[in-house]
């Protein structure tokens, strides 16, 4: 017969067992349960873009669709191109939505953004006043034109504010040598749209993005004067901010690029304010490379 | 001058049709302002008080520092507050750039100084021997501090719309550090920029009309207040 104190014990230390048993199943449990499912992207995504896009609606068109689909809000910060680049840089925005592609490189070599893809591209057009004084209308080669503006010392109003349209426009006065600066050429320092309507009223000519162009058509008495040149070719690419920066949500950020690279985003950006305008303010290039871009576009701007 | 009276139609039209966005922004921009204004008047008074009052050493420079904030370009506090707040910046981790609240502080920045300046002036014009009559009659702090609102009652509603005058009206802080986000931090000013940057001139003049509307609105009451003759 075994002695009650050991038959305690023994009970005891069977309950022990049971205890720890249980403890370890429901521990095993709750590590399966806290285990982190696929992350799911959520929060607010600060998204710095330019003013061509939020001018001609096509981010009211494209943000209300992606946050459908996702738990996250868009706060999209329209500036110049230049801004939008510091802004990544210094980690104060989580995406980028730009078009200045040599400065974007830039900012991926020197690890401050990645993830760049093509996302849409439509073309750069100088346009001017009905009176022409330079004489450029008919023209495919905005190198001769600009320097005909320069030449004959007609009005010139330049966005001045370091974004992609400026940048490229300052493109062109390199290529041809000219530092402008005179009476003749004057700097807005504002957004497209502003610029455009400057220049309606100084009666000069101006370098804008088709887009802006297209949407204040109605509003200024400008005329499309230069275009189909490879040169003003204009394309528009997302990126995502380097995640190595304080605070930057990535996992929105790549919801945003997939979502602007998905064939219903592409879809909006083709077909955007199309109808209404009669040819398309962007065109769609997820998928594409530069070159091929390039290739559709001399193809088109031969189209007529 | 089509566009100006087409502009004044849209503006009757937005308001009739009770356009969902611009209420909201009509709303959003009363309450930011609104907001900024009484923390700038709960904080400003009372240094204006103790500026007024008090006399020790740096008083004139400090005085000199506030009459020089109430002429502070909004963008400049716009940039100030921009930095603070960016995630690079040392109050990055509160979240707050972009927000409805970033504005706040900004038009408080914008507020305060004016608050100060204006409320000293009108303190420092009560006649001192009242002050010292109510000190001798016993009257404490609090009771002391009643006595100079009700007396200084039209500078301080002075400064009250000075104050709010400048904020609402202002745009250069609100987009830098809010970013005239559809939905979260577009306000009448910023509105009014994108639309006139759209283009769309007519609903940038309703924008406008919308504003001189709301700031007469709240100015008729406080002038109201102001102009009531005392009991």
């Amino acid at each position: 017969m075994i002695p009650p104190v050991m038959l305690i014990s023994a009970y005891r230390s069977r309950l022990w067992v049971r205890l720890t048993l249980a403890g370890l199943v429901a521990l095993t449990l709750l590590v399966l349960a806290c285990r982190p499912a696929p992350p799911a992207p959520r929060g607010d995504l600060i998204l710095a873009t330019t003013t061509s896009v939020q001018d001609s609606g096509l981010l009211e068109a494209l943000i209300p669709v992606f946050e459908a689909g996702v738990d996250v809000n868009v706060k999209p910060i329209a500036v110049g191109t230049g801004a939008a680049l510091r802004l990544a840089e210094e980690g104060n925005a989580d995406a980028l939505f730009v078009h200045a592609p040599d400065a974007e490189r830039a900012l991926v070599d020197a690890g401050h953004a990645y993830n760049r893809h093509l996302v849409a591209y439509n073309d750069f057009v100088i346009v001017g006043p009905r009176t022409d004084p330079a004489n450029i209308a008919g023209g495919t080669d905005a190198a001769m034109a600009f320097t005909a503006i320069a030449a004959t010392e007609a009005r010139f109003i330049s966005r001045g504010d370091d974004s992609g349209t400026h940048k490229r426009e300052r493109a062109i006065w390199a290529e041809v040598g000219i530092v402008p600066g005179d009476s003749w050429y004057a700097e807005s320092g504002q957004g497209m749209g502003a610029t455009l309507i400057i220049a309606d009223q100084k009666l000069a000519y101006v370098l804008t993005d088709r887009g802006t162009f297209l949407a204040l058509s109605d509003d200024v008495d400008l005329i499309p004067l230069v275009e189909g040149d490879p040169a003003l070719l204009n394309l528009y690419s997302v990126l995502q901010v380097s995640p190595a920066k304080l605070g930057v949500n990535a996992l929105a950020a790549v919801a945003w690029i997939e979502f602007m690279l998905s064939e219903e985003a592409q879809a909006i950006i083709n077909d955007f304010r199309r109808d209404e305008f009669g040819r398309p303010l962007f065109h769609a290039a997820a998928g594409l490379q530069e070159a091929e871009v390039i290739e559709r576009f001399a193809a088109q701007a031969a189209d007529g | 001058m089509d566009l100006l009276w087409d502009g004044i139609k849209e503006a009757f039209n937005l308001w009739i049709r009770g356009d969902a966005e611009i209420i909201e922004i009509t709303l959003r921009t009363l309450a930011v302002s609104s907001l900024a204004t009484v923390v700038s008047l709960v904080l400003g008074v009372p240094i204006g008080a103790a500026l007024a009052l008090k006399r020790f050493p740096g008083r004139r420079p400090l005085v000199a520092l506030v009459n020089t904030g109430m002429g502070m370009p909004p963008v400049v506090v716009g940039l100030f507050v921009a930095i603070m707040l960016w995630r690079s910046g040392p109050f990055g981790g509160l979240g707050l750039i972009y927000t409805p609240w970033a504005i706040v502080i900004a038009q408080f920045v914008i507020a305060v100084p004016l608050v100060i300046g204006i409320s000293l002036a009108a303190i420092q014009a009560i006649d001192p021997k009242l002050l010292d009559q109510m000190i001798a009659l016993g009257a404490n702090r609090l009771q002391l501090l009643w006595l100079i609102v009700r007396e200084a009652r039209l500078g301080l509603l002075a400064a009250l719309m000075a104050g709010f005058g400048a904020v609402i009206s202002e745009v250069g802080a609100s987009i830098m550090v809010g970013g005239n986000i559809a939905g979260e931090t577009r306000v009448l000013t910023t509105a009014t920029v994108l639309e006139t940057s759209r283009g769309r001139f007519e609903v940038a003049i309703a924008l406008g009309v919308m504003l001189l509307v709301l700031a007469y609105l709240v100015n008729l009451v406080f002038t109201s207040a102001q102009q009531r003759r005392p009991a």
